[in-house]
């Protein structure tokens, strides 16, 4: 029989009323069936508990004496935005320290708002008849704002995309350190516990939904930004009072080489209004998949190395190009339980009653890449397209025939149809000089860098500056060579310009 | 158990550790060497029965012992129970209990340094004193 959440409300006020988290439904759907579980409870509760970037707060200072229009604002050396009325500012967690960098940022100076830290503030205006001040520093603790209010445009997401790194370098990312050749894969998310994913048609979730937020009761303000509901990557921005959060459930973070970002806990209980959420609340490690990322090419669409879901990331080591490879999670499941827990108290006490969402997320709806109108090169515009190789095995007097017949100082080594190596002129100077006669294999480099065909020049020229080289393989999904791309081929573009 | 041995400057040089070892035919594993301007710092692994030994030469030749206790720090205020280090770590020191909170296996630790700045709430450290 079908609840609606009024009534589970009536129970809840009543003392009545029957909630479990989602790792415990999954077991009782299993075990009773999902018509039986949503004539037992009324509530599932999810929680998640990981790093969303996308994250800030409001904040009302209250008029200064003489007043200030307020259009820019230090807090401990990060700025908060202050282009709204004249003493509201929006603090993003992602906006770092002017003087510390990313050891600090707009996440910690929330974590110390919160802890009741004294926060320096340093304001400037450019003065108007009604606001006369221009400069502005005071020291302020959470207490002393009048609103602190965090609205958040991007969180909990439905699920998240795995990392890992196929260079030959360690990198660092929003998903961690990656080390490199595929040695270790990160992911982030809840899985079992990740609320949207326990209501993947987004029948409850929605506008006006009531969360579990850092500690405090938040509502659900709508649809996040880049909310992908076609794809089943959904995203809600989120709203609560920063004043009722606690350090148990926000944190500041500082990725390596990345930035600043805020660790938050955010659970959203999910109303059994009948078999079908149940059903739906039922979901496990195993149904939720996503695809691990290789990390290393700058590009937007990276591609994926393989699928997997969360069960075999959580195991500890998953399959990658036949090896086994460790993995780590970016997102805490032990906090994520604390949550569903801690939101399953509050229930069951009384102290938290559901929201009506009134507003559901938009269906069937993706997101659009940027739209760009000054391009940057991408390497198959400017590489050279005609591909010169030489076997691993010739001598090396043949390859140099080779360079000299193409007016080329490098060229990809291969074997069977794959690259193996890379050759240069410098190479075969050294053999000659030295007096060794011998194969390209024993006079070229085997670890050779490589680029693919559509990716932008720019992150190129910083590859190969990087590994201090001057020309790099082009090479398609299937190791093929497609061509070479040059230092003398990126200065071209300068000397040319940008768009012959 | 690893040991932290100091080499003062001007005596860099010296085969010292080769000395010692062949002196006494005690068994040492290097686990990180590190050299500058003011000193050299070895790392060293040996079986405990044969660290009063290993001490005693050492101290002998002016060169200082330590006994490394924590070789690697965690701030449990710090910690969120994430594992981000558990895949960085070569040695396995990180793992998770039945009930996803984070274990250390500190022994293993070769102080490597790669978890430290995986770390997203900066918990980890090797010279730190808040530890668990």
């Amino acid at each position: 029989m079908a609840k609606t959440i009024a009534e589970i409300n009536e129970k809840i006020a009543s003392g009545n009323v029957c909630v479990i988290t989602a790792e415990e439904m999954s077991d009782l759907v299993d075990n009773i069936g999902a018509e039986k579980a949503a004539e037992e409870v009324d509530v599932v509760t999810t929680g998640t508990f990981g790093a969303m970037c996308s994250s800030g707060v409001f904040l009302n200072f209250g008029h200064s004496e003489t007043p200030i229009k307020i259009t820019k604002m230090f807090m401990n050396d990060v700025e908060a935005y202050s282009g709204i009325a004249a003493v509201d500012s929006y603090l993003g967690a992602t906006q770092i320290s002017e003087k510390l960098g990313i050891k600090y940022g707009g996440a910690h100076v929330i974590e110390d708002l919160i802890c009741g830290k004294e926060v320096e503030v340093v304001a400037h205006s450019y003065g108007t008849d009604c606001y006369p001040r221009k400069e502005l520093t005071t020291t302020i603790t959470l207490a002393d704002l009048n609103q602190a209010i965090m609205v958040n445009p991007r969180n909990v997401y439905q699920r998240y995309d795995a990392a890992t790194n196929g260079s030959k370098k360690i990198i660092h990312t929003y998903m961690g350190k990656l080390l490199p050749d595929y040695k270790n894969v990160t992911y982030s998310g809840a899985g079992i516990l990740s609320p949207l994913s326990n209501d993947p048609t987004y029948r409850t979730i929605g506008a006006g939904t009531k969360i579990f937020m850092g500690g405090a009761e938040g509502t659900i303000v709508g649809e996040g930004t880049q909310c992908s509901t076609a794809s089943g990557y959904a995203t809600l921005m989120t709203a609560a009072n920063l004043k009722e959060m606690t350090k148990e459930y926000v944190n500041a973070a500082s990725f390596e080489g990345y930035g600043t970002s805020l660790f938050l806990g955010i659970g959203i209980p999910i109303p059994i209004l009948d078999a079908e959420m149940a059903k739906a609340t039922a979901v496990r490690d195993a149904d939720i998949e996503i695809s691990i990322k290789d990390y290393s090419i700058g590009k937007r669409d990276r591609p994926t190395v393989r699928k997997a879901n969360y069960e075999e990331l959580r195991s500890g080591s998953i399959q990658l190009n036949g090896k086994e490879v460790t993995t780590s999670c970016m997102s805490s499941f032990k906090k994520s339980r604390q949550v569903a827990e801690e939101l399953k108290s509050r229930i069951l006490a009384g102290k938290f009653l559901l929201g009506v969402n009134t507003t559901t997320l938009p269906l069937n709806q993706s997101t659009k890449p940027m739209k760009e109108t000054n391009k940057t090169p991408r390497v198959q515009d400017i590489m050279s397209k005609k591909v010169v190789t030489v076997e691993a095995t010739d001598s090396f007097i043949g390859a140099a025939k080779l360079m000299k017949q193409n007016e080329r100082n490098h060229v990809s080594v291969v074997s069977e149809g794959k690259l193996v190596g890379i050759i240069t002129s410098w190479d075969i100077s050294k053999a000659v000089a030295d007096g060794k006669i011998d194969t390209v294999e024993t006079c070229m480099t085997k670890d050779v860098i490589t680029c693919s065909p559509d990716e932008t020049v720019d992150v190129v020229a910083k590859r190969l500056a990087e590994f201090k080289i001057s020309a790099i393989p082009v090479i398609d999904e299937k190791q093929n060579v497609v061509g070479m791309l040059t230092s003398e081929h990126i200065s071209r573009l300068f000397t040319r310009g940008k768009h012959e | 158990m690893k040991l932290k041995i100091s080499f003062p400057d001007e005596r860099v040089k010296s085969p010292i550790l080769s000395e010692i070892i062949l002196k006494t035919g005690i068994l040492v594993s290097i686990v990180s060497s590190h050299v500058d301007s003011t000193g050299g710092e070895i790392i060293i692994e040996v079986i405990d029965k044969n660290y009063e030994t290993i001490k005693t030469e050492f101290e002998s030749r002016g060169v200082s012992v330590k006994l490394l206790n924590t070789l690697i720090c965690r701030n449990k205020e710090e910690c969120v129970d994430c594992g981000a280090c558990i895949s960085v770590c070569p040695s396995k020191v990180f793992s998770f209990a039945e009930d996803w909170s984070l274990e250390t296996d500190t022994q293993k630790c070769v102080r490597c340094g790669l978890c430290i700045d995986m770390c997203p709430h900066q918990a980890l450290s090797i010279e730190g004193t808040d530890c668990e």
